[in-house]
């Protein structure tokens, strides 16, 4: 691997180049399906709206969305997500014929290839399922594919793809039957190739490859073996299907599926060969967790996951199948197929694409409306999701066992802390540790934990306790200073206890002696937290606290610029208007009446304006500093205030300070002098706090700290491109120093008009544990609210200040890296000026020895902060995992979007130090790598052509592609700097929560709501064919929110929800929706406000007609697609990623 | 002519001029060996209420190296209507305004009793007077209150058009806004950092860097009152001032144990100084800092905010033990220049209990012409009535200050001046009239007083260059111009002249004339203030070996005596006091360090060298009253044995104001005699002095520290000191009991003095 490449980041590094060498041998069972999951889904089926159906990518015509086919029908089930979309089963008639007739036209020829998919499908299916079929195609043919994905590999330029598909494509039957022939090589190749071209391509192109096959290898893929015939015939063939499924992957567009189905086939050929190789179908199973489970059939699939709801049953492997069943049994097996297919299927469209796309991409376009695989076979995050909702949802997790997977983040589950801390605090790559760091390295699944150590808890949930050891301060290890924790083992009749880090031996204090019950554990067990909770607080005594002196409460500083731009906006006046109330609201803690935190304010342009707001003044009095080169506070007394204590002057001043400057007409401001009067203020005041500055221009007056435009996007795409990220040094660095020795945490809210350097201007927020906001081209009346929401969100937020904190683990492993808003002096210590509950660390962690089995791995986190009420707190968290020198156990025990926070963070951490090309190469790399792993290791044998996922990880691609589209990792000249630099610096503080939501955003259906039902309306997947010209979308990230408008919605809807006769009267910038009292109305709006509300960020809706031009900001939320400036699709990334994995396997 | 005595006293009524000798020896030897030179005490606006200044301009010799003004002293051509300088012989016409002249329509100046006369000058713009106060925050609560009181009060006085301004400061120096309306705006400065006059400017938005203007907006106006928003005119913001003085608050930052109070008075004036150059140079101004005590950090620092280490002694001074002395000094003195080139004065009200550090500070008052006042507190009505002081009044209604004004001095051809001591600094203007040799402030005729009053008074001193063998112009006499610049306090600019002359007179055929026209209380002043300046830069003891000598040397002069024979030594009546002033200023505490602050010897000194010569007699040799059963009051001798049971004394030292009951009179008065009515006598006589002091405490300015006190009481101290000690412990029982108190201490009377002396100017080896 490029691991190397990467500078800090270890994760890579883990890596190892050669994939080779892996045992074969599963633990697993069937058990643990990979796919499992696809299947699992059905049940939402249900769903009515057909309407759905059509809205995918018109231009698919030919593709006509769900085949009818039987097949299809399965593919439905899978992807549980979608299902309204499709009618249920039934509609395979329905949709076969049309999906025939378009393919049909597409290919005139399409009936002969239909048979021959057929044909290949059977194989396919065979290889993919149980079924025994595959076995014959095998491996040779990989290899031979192999060969021709070498080629491909640019993973970043997603263009490639389609074009050169195309071409190929049209030769397509008659590769086809090429391509049976050649069937199983074909699969390996088709792969790589669909992945490459565009997605709606490469749906086709899979049927291309087969076609080309061997010859093509290159570019025949695409279109053509789109080529609906083969669809039709895979339809048609009910079996062919599995094959077809693998083809799925690639597949976009939904409609398109039933064609890749085609492709598949295509493809199928070798997929069946490769299942076959592999264990027939029954291998599959066992090895669940690859393809097995997904290709088991559709249906089965679902069941392979995990238990799904209703449906679990029929798998083999256990999977469920569940709508599928029902539907149409025989097909469904190629569903199963899909997922497989995916895995496989991809490989055979995707090769034959690959090749062909990156090199011309010729016209391959006109190929597209093609069909394509069907995107519902491959992995569903919204499936995943509401899997995990169904299985775990409304339960209570007791965090009793030791290395157990919580439910995921986006599952609402009850904690019940019983001696490990709660996964909102922490979570981990995998609860499942490599017992040695040659495991480790072999699988490169980064090791990991993501603290969130201030998590807002559910109310349902109980706060910590605080434990009070008295004057002398926590229990403590002497050897290696843990804290007192579960893990301390008892001994010698309760007089001594043994470190479950150290393995030090430590004398019981005599206050806290306790005589031992016959289990060997403490009378008092459940009374004291420290013994039977994995998180809790102590109270921390003098030695813990700065120059030994208990802190003073913190203080929060309001610096607003005035400079002529906020002025003009009104955003001072907005500010001032809302501080009032907002003041009201400081934090406290618990039941406290009123905030002890002070507060103070600050007006700035190109000087400096303290505030005097003694509550003994009747007026306010302004003290101005214009020596900005060595900044200073003016004022002590009178500048902190208590609000309670001094409103009325306070609210003088806010009434003041907007006609005060409404004349000004500086423009220019300065930015470092302001933080640093922020750092005296506290010092002076000798406590820490936060700095809420507001901020519309680059700071360009002679100050400290001044910055000029550096935006220079002819760096975009060259070496020196990651100077456009890197702060700069100099005096911004010695600043986020002194913040954090100061406990000093700043806030940034950004209201530019262009450039900026947010690179440089957010270094120090990013290093205090601060937030930075962002607000382009701010106009109050759009975007005030949005701006109020996150400074309410932002003062009111739970925090603590001056904190520093520790990980310590047992021995064997240690922390070695840290993500985070943080700053650190040494390697160990974190330091934040504050930490509040939406920012999480990232911590990975390195071998430094061999593990045990037995003792598992232990985690301690501790926090030394000040509370709002200015005492001092020790705040730890424990955390116990399993070891195993099993990869399946690793492999199981993964939690997918932790891993991607990982990746995110360490990527955007990397993007400071090399190419964005590297990076990207090093993150598909790493995937392929853990993916080959465990396809190596852990899955039950199978053809090579077939793709194979962990189930733990089968949405992983996914996130990772998502990941690469992220602005910062995406080399475009049209993104703003400022904007991938924002993103990057967000990133790096975020929590997996956050990382999940933004990675793959929620895109839900509004328009057929149930109004009288309690749960929100399902999300479907980010793509652009999930979307229904009729249809209205809600799509939130966390950071943006758009609600989507088709051009056909239905006037009555408009009607309701926004009061115009029809969408086209919807005009300009309205930034919230009226307030109707109809059912309707309410419950849209009860829905975005509960989002809002939610989410750590206030989001501003954003209103997006479909065919307007602003629908291109939203497309690229839409991540399963390509991305609109660069990247690949879902599918494609899929198709490539199994060619690497192929690679490596051979 | 009359007296010599009538004769000065007129000389100085008219022109507020005394000279040491009012008949000039005729050559530069004679001169020299007269001991004490040709100088005058020089009071440049001396208050004249019958003098109505006129409304023209003076008119000048054509002559560019002169331009002397007419005056009484030249000849006149009322024909030609030409006029012949007096001190070129340069002859003019008169300009065309004066073709009426003629010998009976003469113009005012050329008349002799307007030997002193004064123009108005009509040309050019009216400047504002400034008043800029520069407030120390550093104050106990009571203190600062009081000191807010006295501020609001002063606004009540100063004339409406002035403009004023004020700056606080303590840890950190504000400038306050004093135009803007609802909030209090200030700007605030680090009390740490020396910052030159344009970032002063800049960071006051005084001046806008030409690069921020940005395209498409509006220019700011740029009228005067949004160039100054810190000074604005009284009437319009009294009200505001007033609650801003009001609301003034300590300030507020937390003092450590051990530690003072950081007080940041260099960089405050820097400030003011900064401030007031960039927006109003050339313009009389005031800067009036009021300290509560030493400035303890940034430049100017006189002592460091560690309370362990005492604020630098005498003793440390003569040690070279004092930190910051020279590097406070040096920032200050090049402040005070700055602050003199631009014609603004400063004044220091200092008032703590401990020294505030004068010393290094004085400079800014004494090159400025500004005050200095020292007191205990803010809250006494020594602070308070002085403070009030300033702003009196004249005859006019016009206030008693004058601002940026210039003294110009021209002499005739045989005398050139060597320079000023005062209230001054040099203007640098080398010309035919000025000397070589240096005495006071040299090298130049032209000297700058930033700050006057009617009291002001300058010591001048010349140097004849007649050669011994060139005659003397034949009836010839030496004249000297002294030519005053200055802006009025009713903002007028005007020119006040006075020309005086003086007889030439051969020291070897006419030493007894000479002798005559001595003016013993004016040599005294004129070579104390040498003294003085010299012991400014020199050690205590050489300038007294220097003053004795000189005594010395006068009296061997003008004695009469045999050789060898102190018991027949005699001075005439013209010197015969000058020894005693001699003695006195020997003790006083501006040759004598001891029992002193350096703060208390630059105040002294301060005051010293500025006030005129009546003033000036009363510091070297207090005046002591007596009130007594045994007759009217009347001045007694300053001598211990003055000091007796039934006397109530009065001692006016000009610093201090001491009642003293005698022994007896304490006595009764504890029994309450007074409160009878049948000794309504002794309450007359407990009044007296009281009604007397009160007198004196009318008009002097600075206040004098008024004491009452008694036989025995610890603040006879300020007695005890000043009177000559001829009854000691040392000799008590030699004198007898009787008479007087004995002074503890072993200073010589002015007996042992006057013994000494005669025996050192008969003997023959010196």
């Amino acid at each position: 691997m490029s691991q190397q490449g990467y500078v800090a980041t270890p994760p890579y590094s883990q890596a190892q180049p050669g994939m080779g060498g892996y045992q074969g041998g599963f633990g697993a069972g069937p058990a643990q399906p990979p796919y499992g999951h696809y299947g699992g889904p059905p049940q939402t089926f249900a769903a009515p709206p057909t309407g759905m159906m059509k809205p995918p990518v018109p231009s698919a015509a030919g593709m006509p969305p769900p085949p009818a086919s039987n097949q299809y029908n399965p593919n439905v089930q899978q992807n549980g997500a979608h299902p309204q979309r499709y009618p249920a089963p039934p509609a395979d008639s329905a949709y076969g014929q049309p999906l025939q007739s378009p393919y049909n036209s597409m290919v005139s020829t399409a009936p002969p290839p239909a048979q021959q998919l057929t044909n290949q499908m059977g194989s396919m299916n065979l290889g993919n399922y149980a079924p025994g079929p595959m076995q014959s195609p095998p491996p040779p043919t990989s290899s031979v594919i192999q060969q021709p994905f070498q080629t491909p590999p640019a993973m970043g330029q997603p263009q490639m793809p389609p074009g050169s598909q195309l071409p190929h494509m049209s030769p397509p039957q008659s590769p086809q039957a090429s391509m049976q022939m050649s069937g199983p090589p074909m699969s390996g190749q088709p792969m790589s190739g669909p992945p490459m071209p565009s997605q709606p391509m490469s749906g086709h192109p899979m049927p291309s490859q087969p076609m080309s096959g061997h010859p093509m290898p290159g570019q025949p893929m695409p279109g053509q073996p789109m080529s609906g015939p083969p669809m039709p015939s895979q339809p048609m063939s009910g079996h062919p299907m599995p094959g077809q499924p693998m083809s799925g992957p690639p597949m976009p567009s939904q409609p398109m599926s039933g064609h890749p189905m085609p492709g598949q086939p295509m493809s199928g050929p070798p997929m069946p060969s490769q299942p076959m190789s592999g264990h027939p179908m029954p291998g599959q199973p066992m090895s669940g967790p690859p393809m097995s489970g997904p290709p088991m059939a559709g249906p089965p699939m679902a069941g392979m996951g995990r238990p799904f709801p209703g449906p679990p049953p029929a798998g083999p492997g256990g999977f469920q199948q569940p709508g599928l069943g029902a539907a149409g049994p025989p097909g469904y097996p190629q569903q199963a197929g899909q997922f497989g297919g995916h895995m496989a299927g991809p490989q055979p469209g995707p090769q034959p694409g690959m090749p062909g796309a990156f090199p011309g991409a010729p016209g391959g376009l006109a190929g597209p409306p093609q069909k394509k695989l069907d995107p519902d076979s491959i992995p569903s995050i919204t499936q995943v999701i509401e899997d995990d909702q169904v299985k775990r949802g409304g339960q209570v997790y007791s965090t009793n066992v030791r290395g157990q997977v919580p439910p995921l983040v986006t599952t609402d589950f009850t904690v019940q802390d019983q001696g490990n801390a709660s996964p909102r605090f922490m979570r981990c790559t995998t609860y499942s540790l490599p017992s040695t760091a040659d495991l480790a390295k072999q699988c490169q699944v980064p090791l990991a934990t993501i603290i969130k150590p201030f998590a807002n808890l559910p109310k349902n949930e109980t706060p910590l306790y605080v434990v009070n050891h008295g004057e002398t301060g926590p229990i403590r290890c002497n050897r290696c200073k843990a804290y007192m924790c579960p893990y301390m083992q008892f001994i010698d009749g309760g007089r001594r206890y043994q470190c479950g880090f150290c393995n030090c031996i430590n004398e019981v204090p005599v206050f806290f002696f306790q005589h031992l019950d016959h289990m060997g554990r403490r009378a008092d067990f459940f009374e004291r937290p420290e013994l039977s909770l994995g998180s809790y607080e102590f109270v921390a005594t003098l030695d813990y606290c700065k120059n030994n002196k208990l802190p003073n409460p913190p203080a929060y500083i309001f610096m607003i610029d005035v400079s002529y731009n906020n002025i003009k906006s009104g955003l001072v006046k907005l500010i001032c208007d809302e501080l009032k109330t907002l003041l009201e609201n400081l934090p406290s803690e618990d039941a406290a009446e009123s905030s002890a935190v002070n507060v103070g304010f600050v007006t700035y342009n190109k000087v400096l304006h303290f505030y005097n707001v003694k509550s003994a003044l009747a007026q306010p009095q302004m003290m101005v500093v214009s020596d900005t080169a060595e900044m200073f506070v003016p004022l002590l007394d009178g500048f902190l205030v208590n609000y309670q204590e001094s409103r009325a002057v306070i609210h003088n001043l806010l009434d003041q300070i907007p006609d005060m400057f409404a004349d000004s007409n500086e423009s220019e401001t300065v930015f470092v002098p302001v933080i640093q009067a922020g750092v005296e203020a506290f010092k002076a005041a000798e406590c820490s706090g936060k700095l809420f500055i507001f901020q519309s221009s680059m700071p360009t007056a002679e100050a400290p700290g001044k910055l000029k435009n550096r935006d220079d996007k002819k760096l975009i795409n060259t070496e020196k491109e990651k100077t456009l990220f890197q702060p700069l040094k100099g005096v911004y660095e010695q600043l986020s120093k002194d913040c954090v020795a100061q406990g000093c945490c700043v806030d940034l809210f950004l209201f530019p008009s262009q450039y900026m350097d947010i690179a440089t201007m957010a270094d120090v927020p990013s290093h205090t544990g601060g937030s930075v906001y962002k607000y382009n081209n701010f106009q109050v009346e759009t975007d005030g609210e949005h701006f109020l929401r996150d400074l309410r969100k932002d003062v009111q937020k739970s925090i603590g200040f001056d904190a520093i904190m520790r990980v310590r683990t047992s021995t064997g492993f240690r922390a070695t890296e840290f993500f985070g808003a943080v700053h650190m002096n040494n390697t160990t210590d974190v330091e934040m000026a504050a930490v509040d509950c939406d920012k999480a660390l990232t911590v990975e962690f390195k071998h430094d020895d061999a593990l045990s089995e037995e003792t598992g791995a232990l985690l301690q986190c501790a926090l030394l902060y000040t509370t709002v009420t200015g005492q001092r707190r020790l705040r730890v968290h424990n955390l116990s995992l399993n070891c195993s020198s099993q990869l399946s156990e690793l492999y199981k025990s993964c939690e997918t979007d932790s891993l991607i926070n990982f990746f995110a963070k360490s990527a955007c951490r990397a993007i400071l130090n090399q190419p964005l090309k590297n990076v990207r190469e090093i993150l598909v790399n790493q995937t392929a790598h853990m993916l080959a792993c465990y396809r190596k290791n852990c899955a039950s044998p199978s053809a090579a052509s077939q793709l194979i996922l962990p189930d733990a990880m089968k949405v992983f691609p996914v996130y990772m592609n998502s990941l690469m589209k992220m602005a910062p990792l995406v080399a475009s000249t049209e993104l703003s700097t400022d904007d991938r630099a924002h993103q990057r610096l967000l990133l790096m503080g975020m929590g997996v929560e956050d990382t999940q939501l933004l990675l793959y955003p929620r895109l839900t259906p509004l328009h057929n709501m149930d109004v009288n039902a309690e749960a929100p309306p399902t999300p479907v997947r980010c793509s652009e064919e999930r979307l229904t010209d009729s249809g209205m979308f809600l799509l939130e990230n966390g950071h943006s929110m758009f609600l989507w408008l088709g051009q056909a919605t239905p006037p009555e809807l408009i009607q309701s929800i926004f009061n115009l006769p029809s969408v086209a009267h919807l005009q300009g910038q309205i930034c919230a929706l009226p307030e109707l009292d109809n059912p309707l109305s309410i419950k849209v709006r009860s829905f975005i406000d509960g989002l809002i509300e939610k989410r750590p960020n206030s989001m501003k809706l954003n209103f997006v007609r479909q065919k307007d031009k602003p629908e291109m900001l939203f497309r690229q939320f839409l991540v399963e697609d390509k991305g609109l400036h660069g990247g690949a699709s879902y599918m494609d990334f899929l198709c490539y990623v199994h060619r690497e994995i192929r690679q490596l396997l051979t | 002519m009359t007296s010599y005595q009538e004769f000065i006293q007129q000389n100085e009524d008219r022109d507020g001029v005394r000279f040491s000798w009012n008949l000039w020896p005729s050559s530069r030897l004679e001169a020299t060996r007269l001991v004490v030179p040709v100088s005058c005490l020089f009071t440049p606006l001396k208050e004249r209420p019958d003098l109505p200044p006129v409304q023209y301009e003076p008119v000048l010799c054509s002559r560019a190296t002169c331009k002397a003004v007419l005056n009484p002293l030249c000849q006149v051509d009322f024909r030609a209507k030409i006029w012949a300088c007096n001190f070129c012989f340069q002859r003019n016409p008169f300009p065309p305004s004066y073709a009426g002249i003629s010998d009976v329509n003469q113009p005012a100046e050329l008349m002799p009793q307007f030997s002193t006369i004064e123009y108005i000058v009509q040309r050019g713009p009216t400047a504002p007077l400034i008043f800029l106060y520069v407030v120390d925050t550093c104050l106990e609560e009571e203190d600062l209150q009081a000191l807010k009181e006295s501020l609001q009060m002063s606004l009540s006085l100063l004339p409406p058009n002035a403009l004023v301004g004020l700056i606080t400061f303590g840890r950190m120096v504000q400038v306050h806004e004093l135009s803007c309306e609802g909030i209090a705006k200030s700007y605030v400065f680090r009390g740490t950092k020396d910052l030159t006059s344009k970032q002063i400017q800049e960071m006051l938005g005084l001046v806008k860097p030409a690069a921020s203007v940005q395209q498409g907006r509006p220019p700011a106006p740029q009228d005067a009152a949004a160039t100054c928003r810190f000074l604005q005119p009284v009437h319009r913001v009294d009200m505001n001032l007033t609650d801003l003085l009001g609301e003034l608050q300590r300030d507020p930052w937390p003092v450590p144990q051990g530690k003072r109070t950081l007080r940041s008075t260099g960089v405050a004036l820097t400030v003011a100084v900064g401030l007031l150059e960039g927006t109003y140079p050339n313009t009389g101004a005031r800067v009036m800092l009021f300290i509560g005590g030493p400035p303890t950090q940034g430049p100017g620092m006189v002592v460091g905010d560690e309370l362990k280490t005492p604020i630098r002694s005498w003793h440390d001074i003569q040690k070279d033990n004092a930190r910051h002395l020279k590097k406070a000094t040096k920032y200050y003195e090049a402040m005070a220049n700055r602050s003199s080139a631009n014609g603004h004065c400063i004044d220091i009200y200092a008032c703590a209990m401990d020294q505030s550090g004068l010393l290094e500070m004085k400079c800014l008052s004494n090159f400025t012409g500004g005050h200095i006042v020292m007191g205990d507190s803010f809250n006494t009505s020594l602070f308070k009535q002085t403070f009030q002081r300033v702003f009196s009044k004249d005859y006019n209604g016009d206030f008693r200050m004058a601002f940026g004004g210039s003294l110009e001095v021209k002499t005739s051809r045989e005398v050139k001046v060597c320079g000023a001591i005062g209230p001054c600094v040099s203007l640098g203007s080398k010309g035919s009239c000025v000397s070589e040799n240096e005495m006071g402030i040299g090298g130049t005729s032209q000297w700058k007083l930033c700050g006057l009053n009617p009291s002001t008074t300058l010591a001048l001193y010349f140097e004849v260059v007649n050669q011994h063998n060139a005659p003397v112009p034949q009836g010839g006499r030496g004249a000297i111009q002294f030519v005053t610049q200055y802006q009025h306090s009713n903002m007028q600019r005007r020119i006040r002249v006075t020309t005086v002359a003086r007889n030439w007179a051969d020291a070897q055929s006419q030493i007894q004339h000479i002798e005559s026209s001595f003016d013993q209380e004016a040599a005294a002043v004129l070579m104390a203030r040498l003294g003085v300046f010299r012991v400014e830069s020199e050690e205590g003891p050489d300038v007294l070996r220097w003053l004795d000598r000189q005594l010395i040397r006068l009296c061997q002069k003008f004695g009469q005596f045999n050789k060898e024979d102190p018991t027949s030594f005699k001075l005439s009546e013209s010197l015969s006091l000058y020894p005693q002033f001699m003695f006195h200023l020997r003790r006083s505490p501006f040759l004598q360090v001891f029992n002193n602050s350096p703060d208390e010897s630059s105040y002294y000194r301060h005051h010293f060298v500025r006030q005129d010569l009546t003033q000036s007699l009363i510091m070297m040799q207090p005046m002591l009253y007596s009130y007594s059963f045994h007759g009217a009051p009347e001045p007694v001798l300053l001598d211990s044995s003055s000091i007796l049971p039934d006397r109530i004394l009065l001692m006016d030292s000009f610093f201090q104001l001491v009642i003293f009951h005698g022994e007896t009179i304490a006595q009764w008065r504890k029994a309450g005699y007074q409160e009878m009515a049948e000794y309504e006598n002794f309450k007359q006589l407990l009044l007296a002095p009281l009604d007397d002091a009160q007198e004196i405490l009318q008009t002097r300015f600075p206040l004098p520290r008024y004491v009452e006190t008694e036989h025995g009481g610890s603040q006879a101290r300020f007695l005890l000191s000043k009177v000559n000690p001829s009854q000691t412990h040392n000799n008590l029982y030699a004198w007898g009991q009787e008479t007087g108190a004995p002074i503890l201490t072993d200073d010589v009377s002015l007996q042992v003095f006057m013994d000494h002396l005669k025996k050192l100017a008969v003997s023959s080896s010196t």
